[in-house]
């Protein structure tokens, strides 16, 4: 109960200075956006390629979907690592609140507004010829609502530890590119050789994404939380 | 049945060999070498010392957010080690770089601050005017914290820190970096507090903040306790008087020849001057200039005054505060 009433509250604040700052969510936006108006038409002609795995835009879109979640959410330590230093963290440590909840009411925003951006993607994809049923929307939203707070959580957790941005930025590029690479949103990774396709997990299906991902949101949020509730000098 | 008074029998803060080391490259570092502590209810302690003495470390043990690496400690009645949610629910804690979002206003921080302490959405709004107005600040109240003065910030600092009327209040350096008009604002808001019966531990390196504003001081340098007592007792510890002799650069040679004296009690050389501990000062300084005279040592300066903090902290320490607060 008290996880939830403190969540709800730090939830509150976050979205209310995101909101009073919405420039962020539109810039977050504006990157899939140049890719679908950019670079979708020069993969239509790619997308007659053997072993592509569809129309251009449907491999495209769910590909910049993925890349929103972990564009948007990776870097979302950079917020907190100004919170420490304005001395709010150490200010909600002090009060009986939950430590758990500090993680999620901030993860929770996060994942608020990449749902917004993506529900935004998702329906100027349309005219551009995305065929998406509703079920497949909601499980592909399930999924990057796990990726979201598996790299939300990473974020905070590390810039907890790092408490600077000039460590955190290295080290964030570093997690972010093989993750990236792997997650064939460059070009499907049904073209890439079987060793890589190997290590990507490419060809397993949805359900052991879902499980990937979930684990990953597991172990991310308990790290993250206890870095929170530990003592840090 | 006894009539439990407020101030003088119940500890709110009571340590037994509180201590915190720290792991660096070159070892282990002991930040807080055992502290034995008691604070009464109602009391404003001043906790005195250098930077680096261990002054904020002890107190970021005793809020919980420094888990101590041996000893044990009581505050705010539980025990700091098993129930540190209680004593966080119990306690306040004003830190020393203060606490506020610069895009956030005032009243929604109070806000916020209330509810993370259990208050509902009406009595954490009710609280935060009623702060809002006791600390002066009802005109800023709804403008962005990065628009506020120094002295505006700390206050809204401190109401942060007693928005849920703890019992003991944690002030780590509370008027640092600030005019004097807004310390002396600070001095009377924390002199309100006690009147209400908040026991207040202040840490500070001000000398005159200590003398103005604490019933009770301790001295700490080097993660140890070094005294302990009112201003006025650790005064009287330095019976007496301080002559300050300035020679120049014969400061060793001055010493050499007035510390064995029989009317000094103490001597140290404290940056191109001897200061001298005398039983009398008036009778005293006769005989130091005839002794300087004879030794051939020019007398550059000499003055007499009554012991000061900084006396006791030089004494105590070996290190003057007033260089340190510079």
């Amino acid at each position: 109960m008290r996880v939830l009433r403190d969540t709800l509250l730090v939830f509150q604040r976050s979205m209310g200075q995101t909101l009073r700052n919405p420039v962020w969510v539109v810039v977050g936006l504006m990157q899939p956006i140049y890719y679908l108006f950019l670079f979708g038409p020069v993969l239509k002609p790619v997308a007659q390629l053997q072993g592509f795995g569809g129309s251009a835009y449907n491999v495209f879109v769910p590909a910049l979907l993925v890349q929103m979640a972990l564009f948007g959410c990776v870097f979302v330590g950079f917020g907190l690592i100004a919170e420490l230093r304005y001395g709010v963290i150490e200010r909600m440590r002090v009060t009986p609140m939950s430590r758990l909840s500090m993680l999620l009411g901030r993860a929770g925003r996060d994942i608020a507004v990449l749902l917004f951006q993506s529900t935004m993607l998702v329906l100027m994809s349309i005219p551009f010829g995305l065929h998406i049923t509703l079920s497949s929307i909601l499980i592909i939203f399930a999924l990057l609502l796990l990726i979201g707070l598996g790299m939300a959580c990473l974020s905070y957790g590390l810039a907890l530890l790092l408490r600077s941005e000039d460590a955190l930025a290295p080290l964030l590029n570093a997690v972010f590119l093989p993750i990236m690479l792997l997650s064939g949103m460059l070009l499907p990774l049904s073209l890439a050789p079987g060793w890589l396709r190997a290590i990507g997990l490419a060809g397993s299906t949805v359900v052991v994404g879902i499980a990937v991902a979930a684990g990953l949101a597991a172990l991310t949020i308990s790290w993250a939380a206890r870095s929170f509730g530990r003592s840090v000098a | 049945m006894s009539i439990t008074t407020l101030r003088g029998d119940t500890p709110v803060i009571e340590t037994h060999g509180l201590r915190r080391s720290f792991r660096t490259r070159r070892g282990e570092v002991e930040a807080v070498a055992g502290i034995d502590l008691r604070v009464d209810a109602g009391e404003i302690v001043g906790f005195l010392g250098p930077n680096g003495a261990g002054k904020t470390t002890t107190l970021r043990m005793l809020t919980t957010l420094l888990e101590p690496s041996g000893g044990e400690a009581t505050v705010a009645g539980c025990d700091l080690l098993r129930e540190p949610r209680r004593v966080r629910e119990r306690i306040g804690y004003v830190a020393q770089g203060g606490a506020t979002d610069p895009t956030v206003t005032g009243r929604r921080e109070l806000v916020l601050q209330a509810r993370l302490y259990g208050m509902d959405r009406a009595t954490a709004a009710a609280r935060a005017a009623e702060v809002l107005a006791a600390l002066d600040l009802e005109a800023c109240a709804d403008r962005k914290g990065g628009t506020y003065s120094g002295g505006q910030r700390r206050r809204l600092d401190l109401g942060l820190g007693l928005v849920h009327k703890p019992q003991l209040l944690f002030l780590d350096e509370p008027t640092t970096g600030l005019d004097p008009q807004s310390r002396a604002h600070l001095w009377e808001e924390i002199r309100g507090l006690r009147e209400q019966g908040t026991t207040v531990f202040i840490t500070t390196h001000y000398l005159d903040e200590a003398d103005a504003l604490c019933d009770r001081l301790a001295i700490i340098d080097h993660g140890r306790i070094v005294a302990e007592g009112t201003a006025e007792e650790l005064k009287r510890e330095i019976a007496g008087d301080v002559v300050t002799v300035g020679v120049g650069n014969h400061c060793a040679e001055a010493l050499r020849l007035l510390e064995h004296q029989p009317f000094v009690r103490e001597a140290s050389i404290d940056e191109g001057t001897v200061r001298l501990y005398v039983e009398r000062g008036e009778a005293a300084m006769p005989q130091i200039l005839r002794l300087l005279d004879g030794g051939g040592i020019t007398l550059q300066t000499i003055s007499l005054a009554r012991p000061t903090l900084d006396d006791v902290f030089l004494r105590q320490t070996g290190r003057s505060l007033r260089d340190e607060a510079a």
